[in-house]
């Protein structure tokens, strides 16, 4: 007799002329970035193709080397080695000056400090690196030779130890400098925005100030901690100037610390070999970016899947 | 484990700011005892007294004596956090660390004084407390899942087995039942007048059929105006208290006629 009932028609909320822009807006902002990192992707794969498909020998930068590979592992190997030992050094005493700043100091000195470490921020990288050339290599050069000489049984410190201190361990504190800044402020932020109540809860327990920091502080902020980490990590594995100053590399994979023949970077080989590079001799380094670039995807992945892994106790729901 | 609690004329400042005045009460053990009264009149400020949270708030400090069993919490060399193992709290809002699990949630106390536990004696611990609490029956299936997944009453309820865990001699409780729906905070009345048995229970209420409800005595703080400190109007057994106060400004309240 009756045939189902016609569907209402969807009620849309109206469009008004705000809402709009502001999504049109965000959207095609959002775009923009893909657009951009397709851009970069598509030029470093087509630029770079060629330096692994073309003969070996018609690259004179692959002079001694059997192909692009072999070129590339010491590269890929000194910038993954240098960002590490960065990291080793930077992460803790970021973490140790965000506490201090947010939990421990009377607030009129942890403005002051929060300024300075946003000051070392804005010092250009080349700054770094002629400071770590001239100044840093030579003043730490006496406690490698003390390090070598007493503590020359464990493998990092083993070797010739160099006269210049110009080594990979002078190059990563350089980094360490230099990426302290970002993950101490952004851990800053991250240690504040942890909730007065569970602060609290934890005290109600009869928790000391670290204790409270490890129950409440810590583990709310851990996501961010990994976040700020990984900005640094981006900045230590791409920063060029202030390895290629500091850093005397000879293309060999060491985990020897404090002698004179030292990995180079990817970044730092780019900036030094490019202004003589010809022809195909271009593509290699390219390619040589384009392996950056990957390194750089698959540890912020990592990282990702590191902090979704246990998302249901982030503290965010 | 329960004790006795004697204030004597205890004044609490924020720098300058006197935002308590001279209060004197005891509590005795194993009873509920709740404190009422208009926002702002240094109920919750004088409950925090009792176990030093406040001074977690910078520049807050007491003039006074508080005495758990005859020994004065504000004596020279006791240690806040010592103070604060016996004297356990619970929020106005439930906060169970959200990046722990239910059972961690319950032994994070117990943890920090006594790490090394055997599991059993875990185990053992973390269902008598939930017991105690009365919400083992309905998180025993879940204990691995994070606090923060519960019903606002259930989280209460976690935060209570959290601080009863611990064995503390009190038990301090500032509006626990403020954030809860009417059949979540029954659930705690309930379970306040179990606690009773064996622990010295203090509450702060706004909500004065609560206070009549759950506790054997009550008193009333009020304060004189804005920047005055709040002082205590009157205390005595509850029953007292709710049908035939001493003091006008008592019966002015609890009948309703301000605030």
């Amino acid at each position: 007799m009756t045939s189902a009932p016609a569907r209402p028609a969807r009620i849309t909320a109206k469009k008004r002329l705000g809402d709009r822009l502001f999504s049109g807006g965000a959207t095609t902002a959002g775009a923009l970035i893909l657009a951009m990192l397709a851009a970069v992707a598509s030029f470093l794969v087509l630029q770079g193709v060629p330096a692994v498909t073309a003969d070996p020998r018609d690259m004179s930068i692959l002079a001694g080397h059997e192909n692009f590979w072999t070129y590339v592992w010491p590269l890929i190997f000194g910038t993954l080695w240098s960002a590490a030992l960065a990291l080793l050094m930077a992460v803790p005493l970021s973490i140790g000056i965000a506490l201090f700043i947010s939990h421990y100091a009377p607030r009129r000195i942890a403005q002051g400090l929060g300024y300075i470490i946003d000051l070392l921020a804005a010092v250009p990288s080349v700054v770094f690196g002629l400071w770590g050339a001239n100044t840093l290599a030579p003043a730490v050069q006496p406690f490698y030779t003390w390090l070598n000489d007493n503590l020359g049984w464990f493998p990092l410190f083993s070797g010739q130890v160099s006269g210049t201190g110009r080594t990979i361990l002078t190059a990563s504190i350089v980094l360490a400098v230099m990426v302290l800044p970002i993950i101490t402020a952004l851990c800053r932020e991250i240690f504040m925005q942890t909730p007065v109540l569970h602060e609290e809860a934890a005290l109600a327990l009869g928790a000391t100030r670290w204790e409270m920091i490890r129950m409440t502080v810590l583990p709310f902020g851990r996501s961010g901690i990994i976040s700020a980490t990984m900005l640094g990590l981006g900045r230590a594995l791409g920063e060029t100037m202030a390895v290629a100053m500091v850093l005397s590399s000879a293309g060999v994979v060491t985990f020897q610390v404090l002698t004179s023949t030292n990995p180079s970077t990817i970044a730092a080989n780019i900036a030094l070999s490019f202004p003589e590079a010809y022809g195909l001799n271009v593509n290699v380094l390219i390619a040589t970016g384009l392996m950056l670039f990957a390194i750089t995807l698959v540890v912020n992945s990592i990282a990702r899947w590191v902090v979704n892994r246990r998302k249901e106790f982030s503290g965010a729901n | 484990m329960s004790k006795r609690i004697e204030v004597n004329d205890l004044d609490v400042y924020y720098g300058d700011f006197k935002a308590v005045e001279g209060v004197t009460l005891t509590v005795e053990p194993r009873s509920v005892t709740a404190f009422i009264g208009p926002s702002g009149c240094g109920k919750s400020t004088f409950l925090r007294t009792l176990n030093r949270m406040h001074e977690v708030i910078p520049g807050a400090r007491v003039d006074g004596e508080v005495l758990i069993d005859g020994s004065n919490l504000y004596g020279p060399g006791v240690d806040p956090v010592l103070v604060r193992r016996q004297v356990g709290m619970v929020f106005q809002r439930p906060n169970p660390f959200p990046t722990m699990s239910i059972r961690e949630n319950v032994l994070a106390g117990v943890r920090l004084n006594n790490r090394k536990m055997a599991k059993s004696e875990a185990d053992d611990l973390v269902e008598k407390s939930l017991q105690g609490a009365n919400l083992w029956n309905e998180v025993k299936d879940r204990l691995d899942r994070p606090g923060s997944g519960l019903s606002g009453g259930q989280q209460q309820r976690l935060c209570i087995a959290r601080a009863i865990a611990v064995s503390p001699d009190v038990l301090l409780m500032d509006e626990p039942c403020s954030a809860l729906d009417p059949i979540s905070t029954l659930a705690i009345e309930d379970l306040i007048e179990q606690l009773k048995n064996d622990y010295t229970i203090v509450i702060v209420t706004h909500n004065m059929q609560q206070a009549s409800r759950v506790s054997d005595r009550t008193a009333f703080f009020n304060i004189a105006g804005t920047g005055k400190p709040g002082k205590l109007i009157e205390f005595d057994d509850t029953d007292v208290i709710f049908s035939n106060p001493k003091v006008q400004a008592t019966e002015d309240y609890v009948s309703g006629k301000f605030g």
